[in-house]
């Protein structure tokens, strides 16, 4: 038996570290995005439960964009102000963030409308974050306005000199509206151009309609090319792919000062939100699994390692939303904050 | 004595060496134009957006995310409607974000007929704007005002909506701005760009000095018993006008500017009409759900009391657009005769 174990392992083990090379990035890299992946995947289905159990009325957010969404989040420069990166994020964003290291309580709280959620106190839907402190911007939930915004911060980066640089993510099928030709556009100007990375999930889905139906071009990256900006078109289900594609455009931006584009296709693995019923779509690629299956092959981590992530993740997502329960909500009377800088002339009848 | 026109350039040019105002973009608002009422000639940091009112309040929201200091142009008030829902988002972002993102940006545009401007040149925007919560929204009738106007509008940090009454941009008013030359020849020599060739002009700033006027303050205009008409922009001087003319029939008219649409002074209005008993609203933004509609009803649940009459407000009649033919524009928005019949009618009125 000991011979014939020994005889396994030296037929597995050269084939693995063969996998590892081939992977292209270093172990601790893809460790970590794994690890980032898990955490995002239990944090969404956390959300997606709270939903079912009537303590939220309405979930949307980002499984199945996790390949793309964790290795942004971990090249994005975070910090506050003009020399970090802009983040204009759309409310499948959580991978995103939780690899900036978003507490999973503060998207809870969020879900749950407590007035302990720090970016938006109870008003709004799940995900629609704002972290001034990271440099993210709110999260709307009309589409595509973000985009133009987004040429906005980096027009002001642009001209205080710094490297920082200003990121914009957004569906498929909101790239019909006209804010997505405004940023392409704005952003590729003649001498003028802006250090902007314009970057689309393409899940092939607006809410129910296919992206089949409603698009002529090959590529939305195309519409890209057409303005001289430099595009690229990956498949996002892949976070070594996406880790490299966004790497290298963020490089490109910060050298050049102009902008870049990518067209990640991404997963959308319990439909559009809640309004479709928020159940797994068994069609798509799970990026989280295929991953984990990448490293297991490559020796990266084994079986035991990935229950222990994911159970500990799941009691992390349970005690948020038990400490987010014993939290306060919003009271009638605070209507009237923030209607205005310092609170000043919110409600007429006291003018 | 400077008209409207150069008191805007007057203001934005203090505001860039006081305020750090650090962009004056939109439609030929740059060299070598300086906007179509020239309200940005010589201005420093003006620039030319594209052709695109969503791209210019898209960038100037990203702008004023970053903290730094801009006046956006919408080159007619004809035009900004197709940006409403972005100046929806301008106005509650603070509010979404739970007072965590304020956005510090002045969005200017002429508004009104007046110029024999046709159905794409007349439109009027204030009861639109005052529907926009967040928004400080202003309307001078001066060139005094307008300078103290936009100027606090610049240095708010909320967004503020500066209408400018295109009909009075080249106005005169009877009061200098502190600092500005007492010849108009003299002003005008210094920061009118000349006809024909500008590629070596540069406008000589008088040491204008800082004057504001503050959100929420009206000024009465006409001293009266009788009663109490308010209005603002072009209108209160046609208000004046007719108040002058009824005083030599024997009628005593306390006109009001309100100057600031919102917040409004209602202390001002309140105390004017405890006065009267009588009240004329005048403005020509359409009469349907017109703001004055609110004045006049808060009017009546406040001081139903010490009315005398019935309030009134005279407004632009509610049609599609304002017709080019001088027949047409004048049946749709207040002349001088419709005021002064209303004024009448309203204190013949016995309780």
């Amino acid at each position: 038996m000991a011979i014939k174990k020994k005889k396994t392992q030296s037929k597995t083990k050269p084939k693995a570290n063969q996998l590892r090379k081939t992977l292209g990035l270093p172990s601790d890299i893809l460790l970590q995005m794994h690890d980032y992946m898990v955490k995002s995947r239990v944090l969404e289905e956390r959300l997606i439960k709270i939903y079912r159990a009537g303590e939220s009325f309405f979930w949307i957010g980002g499984p199945g964009e996790e390949a793309w969404g964790v290795p942004l989040g971990m090249l994005a420069y975070k910090g506050q102000g003009l020399n970090y990166d802009y983040l204009h994020l759309h409310y499948r964003c959580s991978p995103t963030l939780v690899a900036m290291g978003l507490d999973m309580v503060d998207s809870v709280r969020l879900m749950m409308n407590r007035s302990t959620d720090k970016s938006t106190g109870g008003r709004n839907f799940s995900n629609h974050f704002c972290i001034p402190e990271w440099n993210i911007a709110p999260v709307t939930s009309p589409l595509e306005v973000q985009y133009p915004i987004a040429c906005g911060t980096a027009h002001a980066q642009k001209r205080s000199k710094s490297k920082g640089i200003s990121i914009v993510t957004g569906g498929d099928a909101g790239t019909a509206e006209g804010d997505f030709a405004s940023a392409l556009i704005l952003a590729s100007r003649k001498n003028q151009e802006l250090p902007v990375l314009i970057t689309v999930q393409n899940n092939k889905w607006g809410i129910s309609t296919s992206y089949d139906g409603q698009h002529g071009e090959t590529h939305i990256a195309d519409r890209a090319k057409a303005f001289n900006i430099k595009s690229t078109v990956i498949n996002g289900n892949d976070p070594i792919e996406s880790y490299l594609a966004i790497k290298d455009s963020m490089d490109y931006i910060r050298k050049t000062g102009k902008p870049a584009f990518i067209e990640a296709h991404v997963s959308r693995l319990y439909g559009h939100s809640s309004a479709s019923g928020a159940n797994p779509i068994k069609e798509e690629r799970d990026p989280v699994k295929d991953f984990e299956n990448k490293l297991l092959k490559a020796g990266l981590i084994d079986q035991k390692m990935i229950k222990e992530k994911w159970e500990g993740y799941e009691a992390e997502g349970i005690k948020a939303a038990e400490l987010a329960r014993t939290e306060s909500v919003p009271m009638p009377e605070s209507i009237w904050d923030h209607t205005y800088v310092n609170n000043e002339n919110a409600d007429w009848r006291k003018f | 004595m400077a008209n409207m026109a150069q008191a805007v350039r007057l203001a934005l040019h203090y505001a860039e060496n006081h305020y750090d105002l650090k962009d004056v973009f939109g439609q030929d608002v740059g060299a070598p134009l300086g906007g179509v009422f020239t309200a940005t000639q010589g201005v420093k940091t003006a620039w030319n957006s594209t052709l695109d009112e969503r791209g210019i309040i898209g960038m100037a929201m990203g702008i004023a995310m970053t903290g730094d200091r801009c006046v956006a142009e919408i080159q007619f008030a004809d035009y900004i409607f197709n940006t409403i829902d972005l100046l929806k988002i301008a106005g509650n972002t603070l509010w979404c974000t739970n007072g965590q993102m304020s956005l510090p940006m002045t969005v200017m545009t002429p508004v009104g007929a007046g110029i024999r401007g046709s159905v794409y040149h007349s439109h009027s925007f204030d009861a639109w704007a005052s529907r926009l919560a967040g928004w400080k929204v202003v309307m001078p009738s001066t060139p005094l005002d307008a300078y103290g106007l936009l100027l606090s509008c610049i240095k708010d940090p909320n967004p503020c909506l500066f209408l400018k009454p295109k009909a009075l941009m080249r106005v005169r008013g009877e009061e200098l701005i502190p600092g500005e030359p007492e010849d108009e020849k003299t002003l005008k020599n210094m920061i009118d760009a000349p006809i024909g060739d500008r590629s070596n002009w540069k406008p000589k700033w008088p040491k204008i000095e800082e004057y504001l006027v503050p959100f929420g303050q009206g000024k009465i205009t006409r001293t009266g018993d009788q009663v109490t008409v308010v209005s603002y922009g072009r209108h209160l001087l046609l208000c004046n006008e007719v108040a002058d003319q009824l005083s030599s029939e024997g009628y005593s008219v306390e006109v009001i500017d309100l100057r600031s649409i919102y917040p409004y002074d209602w202390t001002m209005i309140k105390t004017s009409i405890e006065k009267t008993g009588r009240v004329v609203f005048v403005n020509e933004d359409t009469e349907v759900t017109n703001f004055a509609e609110h004045l006049a009803y808060r009017t009546v649940q406040e001081l139903f009391y010490n009315l005398l009459a019935r309030p009134k407000v005279i407004a632009g009649k509610n049609v599609p657009g304002i017709g080019l033919h001088p027949h047409l524009e004048d049946a749709s928005v207040p002349q001088k005769h419709d005021i002064a019949a209303a004024i009448k009618e309203v204190c013949a009125e016995v309780p």
